[in-house]
This record gives C-alpha cells, structure tokens and sequence, in this order.
C-alpha cells in the first residue's frame, strides 16, 4: 500500500483544479442564482429581493416551454414584460416533465408548494389540473378583482372563465388555447385514394381507412410506446359518440360512465387501432409527427401543437380538419398561469398576469407557439391560416375540455383514465376496461 | 513451490484455447463499445444526416456544431454540477474516511449494531421522501441552497464511505495502531499519522464514487436547490431528451458532455481505483 | 440504474474482500474507556444524528404517511390503518409491478454474474492488455443511467439500431421489438442495465479469483482435475461470497430501478415495463396520491430490508471468526 505519491497528488490537483477553473469560464447561469454558488453560509436570501413593484425584483416563471416554438413564445411574452417593467429581472425555470407527464417539473412544483416556497408563477394547464390540486388545497390567490380590472370577464368566452374557476371565483389566467379534436391528413394520399374531402364520421374514416388498406398505406398513426396518445385520441371519440353535452354531464354526475356510448367509443378505439402503423407500439409520442410526415401513416387525430411541429419539420402536404364526429365542438385545452398565496414578488406576479392576459401579451405569444388567444379579440393578421380557421371555429363551437390535458377532471382521474386506456389498447378486452373506467369514475366522485 | 501454471507445453490446442479467449474478450469489448459509438458518432453528424435509417453509417465528415449546439444548452448546468460535486466528493470522503476509521479502530459497545443501521440505510428510496427532504432541510434553512445540496450528498454518503473506509482499514492490522497508542498517539494522532497517509487508494475508490454518483444525481439536486436554473447538468440534459424534438445529435451530443466528467475521473484514477478495489482481499 | 447506490455497492463489495479469505484475524478487543475513546464517540455523533434525521426520520415518515388519508392535494393526516395498502396491493398495477420486479431482477442478476464472471476468468489468464479490456468493461459504470437508457433506446429502436445490424448480417430472424414487447419487454431493458453493470461485477469476481492463491489450483491439476471440474467443485465455490454479494446488489438495484426505465420506455403498454420507483414517483407527483404512493415506497424498503438484513448478519458473522 503506497503512500499517496507526489504525482497522484497532483493529478487530483490537476482535475480537481480543472474542473473549478471551466466552472470559472463556463458562463454563469442565465438569471443570478437565489443561492451563491461558493459553498459559504449565507444571510436570508430574501435579502436580493427588491421591494416596490415598478422598480425591480424578480420573477421567477416556471414552465414546461423547454424547446421549439414554446420558448419563442414564452420569450416574446417576456418581453413584453420587460418593454413595460425594465427594472425587473425575469427567472425563466423552465423544465421538461410538466403537468401530465408527471416528470421534473411537477415534482419540483409539488415539492416547492408543499414545501413552503411557492414559485412567482407557474405554468398550468387550465381547468381541474390546478383547481383540484392547489385552488382546493387554498395554496392559490382569487383572481376576481384582477379580472375585473382588466376587462376579462368580458373579452374572454364563458366557457373558459368557468373553466378558470372554483366557486364562482377565477384562479388563473389563460394565455392560449390549443384544440385536441382535430384531424390531420395526408393530402397526396387522400388524393391518390380518390377522396376529396376529409371523414365527417367515425363510419367515413373507417371507409377512407379500407381504402388506405388498400393500397397499402396505414391510415393512423399511433405512438403506442406512450398509452397517453391513445388516451388524447380517445376523449375525441368519446365526443363524437356521446356528444357535447352527455360529454360535459360525465364531469358533474349528470351522464353516467357506463353509458353504452361510452363502450361504443372504446370499441371505436380498438378498431380505428387496426388501422395503426406497423411497430406502432415502439414509436414515442415525440417520434409521431415523423412517422406523419414521412408517408408512413395517412391520419392522425391529435392536438393542434402538430401544425407548428409540421411547420418546423418543413412539412407541407397536409392539412385538417376537425376529429370525425366533432365538427361544431371545440375540445379545448389551455396553458394558464396563476398568483400562489405567499410569493415573493407579488407585484411582479400581478403585472405579469396582467401581460398574460392582455392582447399584446398573447398576440406576442400564440403565433410563435402555434396555438389561439384565450381572448375574442385578436390581431387576426399575425395568425396563419389554421390559427384563423381556429380562432372564428371557438367564437361558435360548443366548447368542452379535454380530459387528458387537465380541464374537465382531476390529474388523479386522467390518471388511473390513463391506465385504462392503456390496458384497453393492449388487452382490448372492453368489459374489463368499462369496469375499470366506471371504477376510476366513481373514485374521482364526479358531481359530487 | 514451482510455477507449475506457466509451464504448460506450447500445443496447438493451447494456442487455439488463447485464441478463443481473446476472440471473446473482444466480443465483448465491441459489444461494451458499441453504445458509445452510437452515441458519438450520431454527435458527430449534421441534422440532415441523421437519420434512423442509417444509423451504423459513420459521419461524412466530423461537425462538431451539435457539440457546440448542446454545450451552450447545458454549460451553466455544468458548471452548476462541478460547484456542487467537487465539493461534495472531497467532503463525504473525508467524512467517510473518520467514520471509517472509528468503526474499525475504536469499536465501542453497540458499534457494530450502529454500523449495520448505517447500512441499512442506505438503501432509502429518495425519489418517496422529496417532501420531508424539503421540509426538513427548510427548517433548518438550507433549502434551495448549493450548501444544503452539499450537505445532503455528504448525509446520504455517510453510510457507503464509512463502509468503504472500514473494510479498507480492516485490512490494516491492529498491531500498528497498537503500536502508535504506545509512541503516545491519541485518537486523532493515528489517524492522521498512521492510517491517512496509506489511505491513497481508499481515497480514490470513494472520491470517484462520489464524484459519480453525485454527478449522476439530477432530482435530489434539482428538488432541493428548487431553481432549474440551478440544478445539475443532467437535468439539462433531460431537457433536451425528453423533449417532443428529434434533434438527435444535439441529444447525444449533450449527452457525451455530461458523461465526460466521470469518465475522465476514471480515467485518470482507474490504476488507484482498482488497487483499492482489490486491497480488500489480496493480502501481500 | 440509480446513481446513488452503485457507490454503495462497491462498497458493500469490499467487505466480502474481508471474509473471502480470513488472513487477518480481528481479535475483538475491549475497549478502555479513556479520553480517545469519548473522542471517537464524540466525533461519530454528528454522522449518527445526520443518519438518524435525514434518513432514519424519512423512513418513518413514510411508513406514517403509507397509514394516513393523504390521497389528494389537500394534506390530510387522518388515521386510516391499512387501508392504503389493502387499496394498493390489491391494485392490478402493483401486481405487474411484482411481476416485473421478479423478471427484471433475474434477468439483471443472471447477466451481471455470467457475464461478470466469465470476463473475469478470462481476464485471469495473464492477458495481454488486461488493464485495457478492464478498463473498456468497467467504464459503462460511470455513465448515468439517463445516458445509458439514451444510447439504449436509440440502440433498440424496431426499424433501425441493433435490428439493423442483425438484417445487415443476415441474422434478419432476429428481430425484436425489444423493450417495446408487450410481455417480455421488460427483459430487454435488463440488457441496458447489465450493459452498465457487468463490469464492476466482474471487477469484484476478479478480485475474488485473485484471492484463489495458486497453491490450491496447481494442487487440483496435480491431481488430474480438468478446467471443468477444477471449476466447478473449487474455483465457483470459493468465490461464494463475491456471488452472494453480486446478488444482493443487483436486488437492491432492481427494487430502486427508476431512471433508466424512465428514460427508455415508461411504464410501458399494459405496464409491462412499470416498475415500482416509476409508480411511486407517478402516484405522488402527477396523482397526487401521496398516502398511496408512501404505500409503495414503504413496501420497497420491506424488501430492501428481506435482502439486505440476512446478508448483514453472515457478514457480521463472519467478520467475527
């Protein structure tokens, strides 16, 4: 057993020096960090926060916006921000794993709420995902006077009001609205089967679907690695066969689960799945838009997010329609931001909530992302042209939330609805998964 | 005691047995290899070129955008990641190498029950004990701090470096403490002049196992410094992978530059590493 | 596979340095409570308090949330005894968990230890370049397990990756959907874990077989034994302790799997690559289930404890001759 010889000393030194010195030159991070970076006790770190609202502060935003158009957006809303209050500093904490993924960010949210120390505002899909969680729990601020002021119970649809709410009271603020029940195509093949305008139902598609089988092309793209897009396709077939309003009475007690509907809609599911790609259960859901663009499915009901992922792919022999059987129904989901009880930075909070919610704010914001203001009056020049068709198709539609992004029921609910569907697709024993559904339902006390 | 083992007579079957040793053990070595090879040389292409269907094929050329791409992504995560494992690898080393040494040397009574609790600690699974994690390191306010990250490495380090330090020392024979009591050596005298300077190849096996498994770490970092600004490089890299983007090189470019770290620890330490590793058995 | 217990494994694994061959008698000596032995006392106090809040507290706070009526965001601390864990383990979730758990651990085990100790064996045989090939085997365990389930999932996806190279070669009949199987898949993802893991288990086997002195193996050969035999009812046997640890800790492992599985496939069509830290982090953090998931967590240290406290005590034992 040797002594610790001069060279392993320096060798050690050497990494051990090497390593400080890159931290030394690897830029610092974005925002100045709330903690020091030397190991060194420090005073309160309340002590960097800046008192009045106009003069500076911070702001610390955490999202799931990590990549692509959802950054740009999130970007331009800061600066709108900054253009209006320049004095305070902006914490983008952005992170993957958001509200239905369950990942990073929503352990770091649920730890940071439960924990005490709220973040200034945090990015949440709109509806039962925030009311059921933190607005029940009496961890979020009401928002009424806030809407008051700013004019929005007038300038934002009913339906997505209620949504925001809890007892009459709105708890955040929605800055876009993204439509789940939408149809994409492949133009070419459409053409080339010698259809010329997209399936209205549920029989339509099946019947463009033997077509496709046809001449050998699979008619849905699926990514089976990831039940949950199953799950999103799903709640667009439960619309089409039960309709908007038994939909909606699903969540209040009104409609019951195991309404035959409800099992039409499964067997629906399991049929349309036939149809899927070969290997489908291996694709992920972020691989799905390929398996789209590169010929190897024809169709493909999901969100609208798929027009600017399509757009950024360069793809463009594709265009949409609403999912069939839904055409007049507007399944929304929508990303919000609220005012937790004890943050920091109150003011900065308010002013941005303000931005969120003001025409400039989201006509900065949705573009860039590729989705639609929560507010009826938009700068109709700056939305392309499925954003258009979208926005006039909200101020008609019977609106509905989606289930699987958080608006019509608890996360608990999506959930165990997840593993249904989940065990559905690969079990397809529907029986068994109406029992299961039911069971889930009566769990989650709807109408209750 | 002849060798007998080295004077085999050369036959053909001895050399055809050496050879299917070999051919083996470079099996393997491609098979270990090839992950790696994947990783790099998927980092090392264009956008364009990377393409699932041609995924064995070498890059045309070396570009080194992507590199470039994910190390401005993740460098303040890296740099995050060096100010928290540095520290915390040389500072639960040391920790362990005391309490390492009081297991060993100076059993008490109930010292071997507290050993085995200290074992079986270490066997918690953190990601069900967050919550109490951030309540508790609130409390005595070191939440959201690189200090309280410290500190909790070197708490969840407590068991396994006092393990590793304890079988180390075993194997150093009691006559020699023995021997320091005598010459007037207290408890911190033998420590500091009998069992550190031998230590070396105990300190390398902790600090590079440290080092890793800090390195590695990404949800206690990032829970408990509460600011994704602040958390370690492999939550960057996280962002990145686990987005719904398919920019493949820039993924696997990202994630070569979180893994050389460790690697290049190993590297370096690899000869003290696997002296330590064997120093519990073999004995001189 | 989780980062932070690999550091414990290897440590684990020097204590059976200790016990595979007893050279070094350690007679218990009785100490004399004198001023260095207050010290030692005095400077292993702040690891006891440390170890007893930071993990000892959390243990218990887990089994106490496992029995309360915390299942939504509104913190609840009601009592409601076992009624968490009749709900959990009854669930069909948690069952394939189990289920999954066993396969993947024998999987992880079975790979770890064959491959672990073939290397080893051959690298005993005077190779040239052994610290090369060490070193190649060995690295993977310095990836995190989110790189490794990366290269992984690129490495077994269907239309490209290892399939590929199996229709390149002819070997098309190979084919797999890997860790996307429905059944099986779960299997495959041991393949990645292994891939990490191997190495080091082959640095303990090392280890061990270099502890074999020479003596006992030329006495075998004089003695007319061959490879085989010489293998089996000598070599195996005595490196028993290194195969014990092995064990151990790929179990340990397999209980507490959570990023690689994460990162390659989730939990996986009908949960057949759903493993029990996965569940746990799900139920708590997007279900808001935090009762059930403590049921979970509770449940994984029970196990832990089944596999880990019988090897303390031969071990305890054992130091002890």
């Amino acid at each position: 057993m040797k002594n610790l010889s001069r060279r392993q000393l320096l060798k050690f030194g050497a990494i051990g020096g090497a390593g400080l010195a890159l931290a030394a030159c690897t830029p610092p991070p974005a925002a100045a960090p709330a903690a020091p970076a030397a190991p060194a006790a420090t005073a309160a770190s309340g002590a960097a926060a800046a008192p009045a609202a106009s003069a500076g502060g911070k702001l610390e935003i955490f999202s799931w916006w990590t990549v692509g158009g959802e950054v740009e957006g999130l970007n331009a809303m800061f600066d709108v921000y900054k253009a209006k209050y320049p004095g305070v500093e902006i914490i983008n904490a952005a992170l993957s794993g958001g509200a239905g993924q369950g990942g990073n960010m929503k352990a770091l949210l649920e730890t940071r709420m439960l924990g005490g120390e709220p973040p200034d505002s945090f990015q949440v899909h709109l509806g039962q995902e925030l009311t059921a969680s933190h607005v029940v729990a009496g961890r979020m601020e009401d928002l009424s006077d806030l809407y008051q002021s700013e004019g929005w119970n007038t300038v934002f649809p009913k339906g997505i009001i209620e949504l925001a709410s809890y007892q009459g009271k709105p708890y955040s603020v929605p800055v876009n609205i993204h439509r789940s029940n939408v149809l994409w195509y492949n133009k070419t093949q459409m053409a080339d089967v010698g259809v010329d305008k997209a399936p209205a139902t549920w029989d339509d598609w099946f019947v463009y679907a033997d077509k496709l089988k046809a001449k050998g092309i699979a008619a849905l793209a699926v990514a089976g690695a990831d039940p949950n897009f199953s799950a999103h396709v799903f709640e667009n077939i439960l619309v089409a066969t039960i309709g908007p309003e038994n939909y909606l009475g699903l969540f209040n007690g009104k409609t019951k689960w195991d309404d035959p509907a409800v099992k039409t809609a499964m067997e629906t599911l399991l049929r349309a799945h036939t149809y899927a790609q070969p290997d489908y259960t291996s694709v992920a859901w972020g691989e799905i838009n390929e398996v789209l663009s590169s010929g190897k499915a024809s169709t493909m009901v999901m969100g609208d997010w798929t027009h600017g992922a399509l757009k950024s792919m360069k793809f463009t022999d594709y265009h949409w329609a609403p999912s069939p059987g839904t055409s007049g129904v507007f399944v929304a989901l929508s990303d919000s931001f609220g005012l937790p009880k004890g943050v920091k930075n109150r003011d900065n909070v308010v002013n941005w909530l303000k931005v969120c919610g003001s025409r400039e704010g989201q006509d900065a914001f949705n573009p860039l992302k590729g989705s639609i203001p929560a507010r009826s009056d938009p700068d109709l020049t700056k939305y392309d042209d499925y954003l258009k068709e979208t926005i006039e198709a909200f101020k008609t539609n019977t609106i509905v939330g989606s289930i699987q992004h958080g608006a019509a029921a608890k996360q608990s609910f999506v959930n165990d609805y997840d593993a249904v569907i989940n065990t559905l697709v690969s079990g397809k024993d529907v029986a068994a998964s109406m029992t299961q559904l039911v069971e889930a339902a009566n769990a989650a006390e709807f109408g209750a | 005691m002849t060798q007998t083992t080295r004077a085999k007579p050369f036959s053909l079957q001895n050399l055809f047995s050496r050879f299917a040793i070999y051919a083996v053990l470079i099996a393997f070595a491609l098979y270990f290899l090839m992950p790696i090879y994947v990783l790099v040389i998927t980092a090392l292409k264009p956008y364009a070129d990377v393409s699932v269907a041609r995924m064995w094929e070498l890059p045309q050329g070396l570009y080194f955008e992507s590199f470039v791409v994910a190390w401005s992504k993740v460098a303040p995560n890296f740099r995050n990641s060096i100010l928290i494992t540095v520290p915390a690898a040389i500072i639960s080393s040391f920790i362990g190498s005391i309490n390492g040494y009081i297991f060993s040397k100076w059993r008490f009574r109930g010292s071997n029950i507290l050993f085995l609790l200290f074992l079986v600690g270490m066997f918690l699974p953190y990601q069900g004990v967050l919550i109490p994690m951030v309540l508790t390191l609130r409390s005595v306010g070191l939440y959201g701090k690189v200090v309280g990250l410290i500190f909790i490495h070197c708490v969840f380090g407590i068991p396994i470096t006092a393990l590793m330090f304890r079988s180390y020392y075993q194997g150093i024979p009691d006559e020699l403490v023995d021997a320091g009591k005598i010459d007037g050596c207290g408890f911190f005298g033998i420590y500091r002049y009998i069992l550190l300077p031998i230590a070396a190849p105990a300190f390398a096996v902790v600090l590079l196992w440290q080092f890793t498994s800090i390195w590695n770490d990404f949800i206690i970092g990032l829970v408990v410094l509460s600011n994704p600004t602040l958390a370690p490089v492999t939550v960057a890299v996280q962002n990145l992978t686990g987005s719904f983007t398919t920019e493949w090189n820039v993924q696997m470019a990202a994630a070569l530059i979180a893994a050389l770290p460790t690697i290049v620890v190993y590297l370096a330490l690899g000869k003290l590493f696997m002296r330590g590793l064997l120093a519990g058995s073999v004995k001189g | 596979m989780d980062s932070t217990w690999k550091v414990e494994s290897i440590f684990l694994s020097m204590a059976i340095g200790q016990t595979s061959l007893p050279a070094t008698v350690h007679r218990v000596r009785k100490p004399r409570i004198n001023r260095d032995m207050l010290l030692a006392i005095l400077v292993i106090t702040p690891s006891i308090i440390a170890v007893a809040v930071f993990i000892y507290s959390f243990i218990a706070w887990t089994f106490w949330i496992s029995t309360v009526n915390w299942n939504t965001s509104v913190i609840d601390y009601t009592f409601v005894g076992l009624k968490n864990w009749t709900r959990m383990l009854s669930s069909s979730r948690f069952q394939i968990d189990l289920r999954n758990l066993a396969l993947y651990a024998g999987g992880f085990m079975l790979q770890c230890i064959v491959i672990g100790f073939l290397l080893a064996s051959l690298l005993d045989q005077r190779i040239k370049g052994e610290s090369v090939f060490r070193t190649i085997f060995i690295f993977p365990f310095a990836i995190s397990a989110v790189v490794t389930g990366v290269a992984w999932r690129w490495l077994m996806r269907p239309e490209t990756g290892i399939n590929l190279l199996f229709e390149s070669v002819g070997l098309g009949f190979l084919r797999s959907k890997w860790f996307a199987d429905p059944t099986w898949g779960i299997l495959f993802i041991t393949i990645a874990a292994s891939w990490q893991f191997s190495g080091y288990v082959m640095a303990l086997y090392l280890a061990g077989l270099r502890g074999i002195s020479n003596e006992i193996k030329e006495a075998a050969q004089i003695d007319g034994c061959n490879s085989w035999n010489l293998h089996r009812h000598i070599i195996i046997p005595m490196v028993a302790p290194v195969t014990l640890t092995a064990i151990v800790l790929t179990g340990m492992a397999s209980i507490r799997v959570f990023d690689i599985v994460t990162v390659m496939s989730g939990s996986g069509q009908a949960f057949s690559t759903d493993m029990f830290a996965f569940h746990m982090f799900e139920q708590m953090f997007t279900a808001s289930r935090f009762s059930l998931s403590a049921v979970i967590g509770a449940f994984m240290i029970i196990l832990s404890a089944f596999l880990l406290v019988p090897y303390l005590i031969s071990v305890r034992r054992e130091s002890e001759q």
